[in-house]
C-alpha cells in the first residue's frame, strides 16, 4: 500500500442526501499524495458531509469512497488522523490525559512529540482542559492530530476563531509534523489566511465541486488569488 | 512570515526571485549551501512542494546546483550571478519606467527627474 502513485483518496459518483435535501451531489474526486488540499466553500457547501464521510463518521451515502485504496472501514480509521471543528475532551481531563488517551487509541501516536508541542506552546501538561481558552484548546487539538503519523490528515476549519498569531503557529505545525507521503486537508472559509500553503484547492458549491485544480496553475492561468476566485464563484 | 507574496502570482516564481535576490545581493554567497526543501519551506511558510519546484528551477536555471548527499548549494558561476543581477535589474527599470509613463512622464521629463533624485542623494551622503 505504499505506492507513490496511489492517491490519497478517490471519491467516486458520491452522493449524499438528509431526507430530501442534498448535501453532495455527484462529487468526484482525486486526491494526491504529499499534498496540502484546501478544500473551500461557504456554510452548508458540503465540506463537513464530505470529511464526516471521509473519516467514516458517515456510512450512509451513495457512491465509491476509498482512502489509500481501501474502502472506507475500520482500517482507513486508522490511517486518518481527523481534526473535526468541536472539542470533545471531557471535563475532567488534563492536557496529559488526553495524550494518554491519544496514546492508548492509536498505534501511530506520537506522545513525545505532543509534550514537545505542549511545551512549546507554553503549556503545562497538568492543566485542567476545560480551564485554558478556546484558542489554546484549538492549538491543543492541533498537537495531539499532527503528533500522529498519519497518512491522511484532516482539518475542518483549524483556523476558524483564532488570532492572526496562532493561525501563524497552526499552519507553521502542519508544514512541520505532516511527511511527504501524508496528504493533508484543510477546510476553510478564511483563504487569504492560509492560500500560501495549499498546493491544490477544491471549491464545494451546493454539494457540488465547482473547480479542483494546483493552486499555482489556477494563479497563472487566471492572474487571481484564490480569495479572489472564491469570491467571484460564490458571488451571491 | 519573512516574506509577503503576492497571491495573485504564482507562489513559487516569487520564491524564485527573493532567492535569485538573495544570491545577487551576496547574501547567499556563491558556494553555500542551502537549507533543505523542508526548512526552507518553513522559513517562507509555503508548501514544501512549493519550494521543491522552486529550487528545481533554480537548479535547471544553473543558479544552484545539488551534490547527491550533501544538498543544494548555491552556484560559484560568477558570470551567472552576474548576468542574473542584470536580469533582475532590467525588470526593475521596465516597471519603473512603465509606471513613470503611466503618469504621463516624457522619457526627458523622466530623466531630469530621476537625475534630480540622485543628485539630492548624493548632497545627503555629503
Amino acid at each position: 500500500m505504499n505506492d507513490k502513485n496511489m492517491p490519497a483518496a478517490t471519491i467516486k459518483n458520491l452522493s449524499k442526501n438528509y431526507g430530501s435535501f442534498a448535501a453532495l451531489k455527484d462529487v468526484n474526486l482525486t486526491l494526491p499524495k504529499g499534498q496540502i488540499i484546501g478544500l473551500l466553500g461557504p456554510n452548508g457547501s458540503g465540506k463537513t458531509t464530505l470529511i464526516k464521510i471521509l473519516t467514516g463518521l458517515i456510512t450512509n451515502y451513495r457512491g465509491d469512497v476509498q482512502i489509500d485504496g481501501q474502502a472506507i472501514g475500520a482500517s482507513t480509521k486508522a490511517l486518518v488522523s481527523y481534526l473535526p471543528d468541536r472539542n470533545y475532551f471531557a471535563d475532567w481531563m488534563r492536557a496529559k490525559d488526553a495524550i494518554y488517551l491519544f496514546s492508548d487509541m492509536y498505534r501511530d501516536f506520537n506522545a513525545s512529540k505532543s509534550f514537545q508541542m505542549l511545551e512549546r506552546l507554553g503549556l503545562n501538561s497538568e492543566q485542567k482542559i476545560k480551564s485554558m481558552s478556546k484558542g489554546m484548546i484549538d492549538k491543543f487539538q492541533l498537537c495531539l492530530v499532527m503528533s500522529r503519523d498519519a497518512h491522511l490528515y484532516i482539518l475542518d476549519e483549524p483556523l476558524g476563531g483564532v488570532d492572526p498569531a496562532a493561525r501563524d503557529f497552526i499552519l507553521d505545525t502542519v508544514l512541520k509534523n505532516y511527511s511527504e507521503d501524508s496528504s493533508v486537508i484543510i477546510s476553510t472559509h478564511l483563504i487569504s489566511d492560509v492560500e500560501r500553503i495549499f498546493d491544490t484547492v477544491i471549491f464545494l458549491k451546493q454539494g457540488q465541486v465547482m473547480l479542483c485544480d494546483e493552486i499555482d496553475a489556477l494563479r497563472e492561468k487566471t492572474h487571481k488569488s484564490v480569495d479572489q476566485l472564491f469570491r467571484e464563484v460564490f458571488k451571491c | 512570515m519573512t516574506e509577503t507574496f503576492n497571491p495573485n502570482i504564482p507562489i513559487y516564481l516569487q520564491l524564485i526571485e527573493s532567492i535569485k535576490r538573495r544570491i545577487v545581493s551576496g547574501e547567499l554567497l556563491p558556494g553555500q549551501r542551502l537549507p533543505s526543501v523542508r526548512d526552507l519551506a518553513q522559513t517562507y511558510a509555503v508548501n514544501p512542494n512549493t519550494a521543491q519546484r522552486a529550487l528545481s528551477e533554480l537548479e535547471r536555471d544553473g543558479l544552484v546546483y545539488s551534490e547527491r548527499t550533501a544538498g543544494r548549494f548555491i552556484t560559484n558561476d560568477g558570470e551567472l550571478i552576474e548576468m542574473t543581477r542584470t536580469e533582475l535589474a532590467g525588470a526593475q527599470i521596465e516597471s519603473f519606467i512603465q509606471q513613470m509613463r503611466n503618469l504621463g512622464f516624457t522619457k526627458q521629463q523622466l530623466l531630469e527627474k530621476l537625475e534630480e533624485r540622485l543628485e539630492k542623494e548624493d548632497e545627503e551622503n555629503e
